[in-house]
């Protein structure tokens, strides 16, 4: 327990520290001021602007910023779908892959368009190379950086005045992939393939085994600059089945710190950059201690339970629980991970969530349910986080009976209704999506476990595809009609109808005059304001889900007893 | 039929970011690694030098082999149960596991280490702990013929520690430890 805590603590104190750094970076960029990459970048953007047909800067409303996207995204949904239809015609596909069925290629394709990675396959057995790195791992990169573009849209929208634009997409995009995405995941992707993660176009390599002679398969592939990104973008889409628990993706402990720190780096720098383009860092520092306090707390109820709660078995040695884990992470390593990667959408798993004990469980479906803004998605997570804190000034207003102002802009109904498409488009869909699969007659043969745990395989399964996290208890047999259609539908519209509402919101408010703030207006960077967050925060998560968490992970809990 | 001018620069970028993060990105890291960590990037296979000369791939250092001789330690549950760890269902898996732990060594009455009778996330979790290690010592010595001393001292030439001396666990590399029994590196 003492070197759990003490490699926790470890973790927290990088992630701050680079997150400050990252953070100041990211400003920079996105404000379009020089770094020291700009020398050799710039040129290189230039020459993009140029193919792209953009002359000079050219200013987007909400509404065209918002085609743009629409765009951007369905010429990646359609190019990766037919990628995944047709890869058997296709080159580097050593292993003689064949096309997916057309309602797999539609929710993989949805998948990792919508930033989710929800995988209803296995890469190994079912992906060519080509699909893994002209499919998956772009759509890593571009909807990460759409998040970015999308958060710093948002942004502008609260700092700039009495205007009706919002900045360029496609600057947005490029500078995002260009300066911040391609550098980090160079750096990571290399220390990865240090470590032991595979990274080589060589067919799968068969080898004899020491004891039997029986053949052994060693599937290989060019997985650690796919991983680099999935981890960097909150992706978390496993270049293999079994994710980031299987050695050649994840090898050493050295590379699981390294995938952790890079899950939750650029959610977290988002908030110092945030605080520095509002000109008020308090507002950044506020935001990102509330994500870290419930990160905290989560962490510590998942460690505790996996430690302390485990099964007894008759003549086996006490220890914390270990079914589903790797021995290099241990409870430890396990339970962070858990932790960190439903705290960010990122889903990516080092151990089997479906074998955590059932406290742990409930903590990771919660931090999906309260909508991904735990650190969150790149960008999502930040401008999901944003709109509950529009919330919350809201109702600070109503009770004090003033207009509720947030960053010197008055919040009005329009704003107020973007909001809560934000809020609680997810929550709606998980539910929906839950009832609906349950609902199913064959249901129960999707599932591996028995009980409330079998429907804790569903609603976590739903609450991961409505939050566009991805990772799953893995008993759960997603790849069927049903759940690859509806998953793939619930993933698109919680990824879209949200960013759309926050573009729609930057719009409305970048229109508005700043009011200077008087004596009456509600700070929202004290400590009073935290604790009105947090409460707002979990009033709404837990009124939407407490009585499908009692059916799940909660009796489960009551009756393992 | 008039498309919006959105879409012109939407196909181009994705066009570009195709190329840039997909084949451009890839290959570089691809060349990298090929050059610089050759054997990392292709799956840290291990070759044996035969008696006649050549050499022989045997298997890759990260991912578990198969083994339930007694002459050889041996490593974690093959496969991923995905069950909750208080079923019934896992009750009973791991009751048949315990059971083959004692019909393998009988005379063993100490209590298994929990890692030694539970699936790991990935089905093919290369390491044990060094309890687990331990817990097998006297079979293999006796079986082999060796010292107990002799197998620990193997053991711990495979044991790798915490990184910075508190972070991950400690663990024992199965398959390296079996090569070295058998004579083979």
């Amino acid at each position: 327990m003492k070197y759990i805590i003490m490699q926790d603590i470890f973790y927290v104190a990088v992630l701050l520290g680079l997150s400050i750094l990252m953070g100041n970076y990211i400003h920079k960029v996105m404000s379009g001021q020089k770094v020291f990459l700009s020398p050799f970048l710039t040129p290189v953007e230039k020459h993009f602007y140029k193919l792209m047909g953009m002359s000079d800067h050219e200013e987007m409303t909400a509404k065209q910023y918002t085609w743009s996207i629409i765009f951007f995204s369905a010429a990646g949904f359609i190019f990766l779908f037919l990628m995944l239809v047709l890869q058997g015609f296709l080159p580097f596909n050593p292993q003689g892959m064949k096309g997916t069925s057309w309602h797999l290629a539609f929710n993989t394709a949805a998948s990792f368009v919508s930033n989710t990675n929800w995988q209803a396959y296995s890469g190994e057995s079912t992906l060519s190379y080509l699909t893994q790195l002209l499919g998956l791992t772009v759509q890593n990169f571009v909807s990460a950086a759409t998040g970015i573009a999308v958060i710093y849209a948002l942004i502008r929208g609260f700092i700039w005045k009495q205007t009706t634009t919002l900045g360029n997409f496609w600057e947005d995009i490029t500078r995002s992939v260009l300066y911040i995405l391609l550098p980090l995941s160079i750096v990571i992707a290399l220390l990865l393939v240090s470590q032991g993660v595979v990274q080589s176009f060589e067919p799968y390599k068969e080898v004899s085994t020491l004891e039997h002679g029986a053949a052994q398969v060693i599937p290989l592939g060019p997985a650690a600059s796919q991983i680099a990104m999935k981890q960097l973008g909150t992706n978390g889409g496993g270049f293999f089945g079994m994710n980031s628990a299987y050695p050649l993706e994840n090898p050493t402990i050295l590379s699981n710190f390294i995938q952790l720190l890079s899950i939750l780096l650029l959610p977290a720098s988002l908030c110092v950059s945030f605080g520095k383009a509002v000109k008020d860092r308090k507002q950044g520092r506020t935001v990102y201690a509330v994500m870290m306090i419930f990160f905290v707390a989560a962490l510590l109820v998942a460690t505790m339970s996996e430690q302390l709660a485990g099964p007894v078995w008759n003549g086996v040695a006490a220890s914390g629980s270990m079914e589903g884990k790797e021995v290099i992470h241990g409870v430890g390593g396990s339970s962070l991970w858990a932790v960190v990667t439903t705290a960010a959408s990122n889903g990516s798993v080092n151990a089997m969530h479906d074998s955590l004990t059932p406290m742990a469980g409930f903590v990771t479906m919660f931090l999906m349910q309260l909508g991904e803004i735990v650190f969150g998605g790149v960008g999502s997570g930040l401008y999901g986080m944003l709109a509950f804190v529009l919330l919350t000034v809201f109702i600070a207003g109503l009770m004090v009976g003033r207009t509720p102002e947030y960053l010197g802009k008055k919040v009005e109904p329009f704003d107020m209704k973007m909001v809560c498409l934000i809020v609680l488009t997810p929550p709606l869909l998980t539910l929906i999506g839950t009832a609906a699969a349950v609902c199913m007659p064959e249901a129960a043969t999707w599932l591996t476990n028995s009980g409330a745990h079998g429907f804790s395989e569903i609603l976590y399964a739903f609450s991961s595809m409505a939050n566009n996290n991805g990772s799953s208890f893995g008993g759960f047999n997603g790849n069927t009609v049903f759940t690859n259609v509806t998953g793939g539908l619930i993933m698109l519209l919680v990824r879209f109808i949200p960013m759309g509402a926050a573009i729609f919101l930057a719009g409305n408010m970048a229109k508005k005059k700043t009011v200077a703030s008087s004596e009456g207006t509600l700070s929202t960077s004290n400590v009073t304001f935290i604790g009105l967050l947090i409460g707002v925060i979990l009033i709404v998560g837990a009124l939407s889900f407490l009585p499908a968490l009692a059916l799940g992970p909660i009796a489960d809990f009551v009756t393992s007893r | 039929m008039k498309f919006r001018k959105e879409l012109r620069p939407a196909l181009i970028c994705f066009g570009i970011m195709t190329v840039l993060c997909g084949a451009l990105y890839t290959a570089a890291i691809t060349g990298i690694s090929q050059l610089v960590f050759k054997d990392q990037a292709n799956g840290s296979i291990i070759a044996v030098h035969q008696k006649d000369g050549t050499k022989i791939e045997m298997g890759s250092r990260l991912l578990a082999q198969s083994f339930t001789k007694t002459e050889y330690l041996v490593g974690r549950p093959a496969g991923v149960s995905n069950l909750s760890p208080v079923s019934k269902e896992e009750k009973k898996l791991v009751q048949e596991r315990i059971d083959w732990w004692h019909s393998l060594d009988p005379g063993n009455e100490k209590e298994i280490p929990m890692d030694l009778v539970t699936g790991s996330g990935s089905g093919v979790d290369p390491h044990i702990t060094p309890q687990a290690a331990e817990y097998q010592v006297t079979r293999i010595a006796k079986d082999r013929g060796m010292t107990e001393e002799e197998v620990r001292h193997i053991i711990k030439n495979y044991t790798s520690g915490r990184l910075l001396g508190f972070m991950g666990e400690p663990a024992v590399d199965v398959f390296m430890v079996n090569l070295a029994l058998d004579g083979l590196i």
